[in-house]
């Protein structure tokens, strides 16, 4: 309740911030946008806010970390395997001698890579998907939705398992290991999870485009695809966002998943769930090599759900959970 | 409602039959050859290598054998695994019961937890208990079980030795004893893919009854002078359950994926970890079968929320 008489104030301040100052000598209120409102809302969830704050720590340390903690993630020293964290390697050394550290922070990039990649993917395709078949209607739409509704009926993660398995092979020969590996998942990934995004953009779109500003801009001669990125898009941005944030904890998880299951990321190539699944072995020796990447993909999953949550309080307020 | 159960069986074959078609030009359209294991055997001719290829119809165009591979499958013949060389249904039939023993425990254990906190969290909104209940819902479905599992390894098994953490599906003793010891074995596997589903589903009913409680047929049930306890159970729950149990057998295929995850950590041996060796083996026929068979169960059970959905709640009318 308090939130739309909020609101509903700060819309009269707007107006009076354009008449300048008024009879009375009130002073006249900074006029406030949709984008500041949002984040008025946002700032009350606090287990957004800090999910905000770790999340940066984390992705800040892993961008800039390895220029200030200098150890290669490569240089292996069988001398060292397994040993316990300790002064001189904060995280200790996983079963070949690597440092664990310098190994969490270039896996990081990479696992958040793939994470931010696969979400771009999957938001790219279904928001066409969902423009193209809420704004065109008729044939368009069903053909599209029938293929939507048959990408949802596709079992996800034993898919995801058969493609990286099968294509991994041609993708590394034609991109080098790393790159291979990453351009697969990332696209398996990417277009395994367009489907709930399509569907709610075309929800959006269909009620939309009847809409009086739809209307008056295509009175004033917009084209269709300006009506559609232009004018009718920007309004279905809000779930958009929501969905996307909480695509990049999904895709991390997914990514994890199939590099645990040994068939993502091999082991030399550091990522979280590959660093994982070197530590599920030594379990009963060394359980510091599974806990300190399990714990990475736990901080930032749960910082991305919460500010996932927030962002949905504040954006979209009629679909809270 | 018979004919709409009947109609939406009828559009599910079409739908399998797509899906199948995807999977099967997946795996033949993928690059290398089922063959290159026999390639990689020098005793092995390659007049007789040819004549195999022959026989097993890998030459043919691929809707060819994607009718050969689908007809023998829907009439029980999946074919035989490369790596073991026995048949592929016995296989997957000897291996789909551990997967089914312990995802059925980890079903129920997930509606036991979900169902009773979700609803008292909904009625006492923003009471302790249920700001603890909702921080740990979320915390529960932000660790991956493959995480979690670990976790529950080294407390369990590794600190405190209570449970043991391979699973063995050959049980020495027979009857109720034996079941005992199914079910210590189980236990990990089951506690961790359980609590990870009633993370979700316990948001989801406490969601619903929230937007329920609030309504006026609530208002009036209590003015009537009804008691509280069958205001919320006789009411209010009976009408938020009704989305709740279509996402409870959306959650189905979901459990499924978390099986194969959770299969490997405990090493059970159920069809996730059959997928998962037949995979790293190249046993097409094998992979082929299970994946289907999974794909099955995806759509059966989206359209067992639909037939739920039409026998809960009586404001659906299917003309």
């Amino acid at each position: 309740m308090a939130e739309i008489s909020d609101t509903a104030r700060g819309a009269s301040g707007a107006a009076r911030a354009r008449t300048g100052t008024l009879a009375g000598g009130l002073k006249a209120r900074k006029s406030r946008s949709l984008w500041s409102d949002a984040w008025r809302q946002f700032r009350k969830h606090k287990m957004a806010l800090t999910g905000v704050a770790i999340l940066s720590l984390i992705i800040l340390s892993c961008i800039i970390g390895p220029f200030i903690y200098t150890k290669n993630p490569q240089t292996l020293n069988v001398l060292l395997s397994l040993q316990a964290p300790s002064a001189s390697a904060p995280m200790g050394y996983d079963d070949l001698g690597h440092d664990m550290l310098a190994r969490i922070l270039s896996g990081g990039r990479k696992s958040l890579l793939v994470g931010l990649m696969a979400v771009v993917v999957s938001i790219t395709v279904g928001t066409l998907v969902g423009a193209l078949a809420g704004f065109f209607g008729k044939w368009v739409d069903s053909l599209l939705m029938r293929i939507t509704d048959l990408f949802l009926a596709l079992p996800q993660l034993p898919l995801l398992l058969l493609i990286s398995y099968l294509y991994v092979g041609k993708l590394k020969a034609i991109f080098g290991v790393e790159n291979g590996i990453l351009i697969l998942i990332v696209a398996v990934i990417g277009f395994l999870n367009w489907m709930p995004v399509a569907r709610l953009v075309r929800a959006s779109f269909l009620s939309l485009k009847e809409k009086e500003f739809v209307e008056a801009a295509r009175c004033i001669g917009a084209t269709t695809p300006s009506l559609i990125f232009k004018h009718i898009l920007p309004n279905v941005l809000s779930p958009v966002i929501v969905a996307a944030t909480l695509g990049v904890g999904a895709a991390i998880i997914s990514e994890s998943s199939l590099s645990f299951l040994g068939l993502g990321f091999p082991p030399d190539v550091p990522t979280w769930g590959s660093m994982l699944a070197v530590g599920k072995d030594q379990l009963p020796f060394a359980p510091h090599i599974a806990i300190f990447p399990g714990l990475m993909i736990f901080l930032v999953v749960l910082s991305i759900n919460y500010i996932g949550d927030g962002l949905r309080d504040a954006l979209d307020p009629r679909s809270r959970i | 409602m018979g004919t709409y159960i009947i109609r939406r069986l009828l559009t599910a074959v079409p739908t399998l039959v797509v899906i199948s078609m995807i999977i099967f030009s997946i795996l033949k359209l993928a690059p290398g050859d089922p063959m290159s294991q026999f390639a990689a055997n020098p005793s092995v001719p390659p007049e007789v290598r040819l004549n195999i290829r022959k026989q097993l119809g890998l030459d043919d165009p691929i809707p060819v054998q994607y009718v050969k591979w689908a007809t023998s499958w829907v009439r029980g013949d999946w074919g035989f695994s490369f790596s073991s060389r026995t048949g592929v249904r016995g296989l997957v039939a000897g291996r789909i019961g551990t997967t089914l023993f312990v995802m059925g425990l980890a079903f129920c254990l997930g509606l036991l937890i979900a169902l009773p906190i979700g609803i008292l969290a909904a009625v006492k909104q923003y009471s302790v208990f249920d700001q603890v209940a909702t921080t740990i819902a979320f915390f529960g479905f932000s660790i991956p079980t493959f995480f979690s599992g670990l976790l529950a390894i080294l407390l369990f098994s590794i600190k405190l030795g209570w449970l043991p953490f391979i699973y063995e599906s050959n049980t020495a003793n027979d009857g109720l004893l034996g079941f005992f010891e199914r079910l210590r074995f189980a236990a990990l596997p089951v506690m961790i893919l359980g609590i990870f589903q009633a993370a979700a589903l316990m948001r989801y009913t406490r969601a619903s009854m929230l937007e329920n409680i609030k309504l006026d047929y609530v208002r009036t049930a209590r003015a009537k002078g009804i008691k509280e306890r069958k205001v919320i159970l006789g009411h209010v729950v009976r009408n938020a359950f009704i989305p709740v149990v279509t996402i409870i057998a959306l959650q189905l295929p979901g459990l499924f994926g978390g099986a194969i995850i959770t299969e490997q950590i405990f090493r059970v041996p159920g069809i996730g970890s059959l997928l998962i060796s037949a995979l790293g083996a190249s046993d097409t026929p094998v992979v082929m079968s299970i994946v289907f068979i999974i794909s099955i169960l995806v759509v059966l059970s989206s359209l067992l929320a639909d037939i739920i959905y039409g026998l809960l709640d009586p404001r659906i009318k299917y003309s």
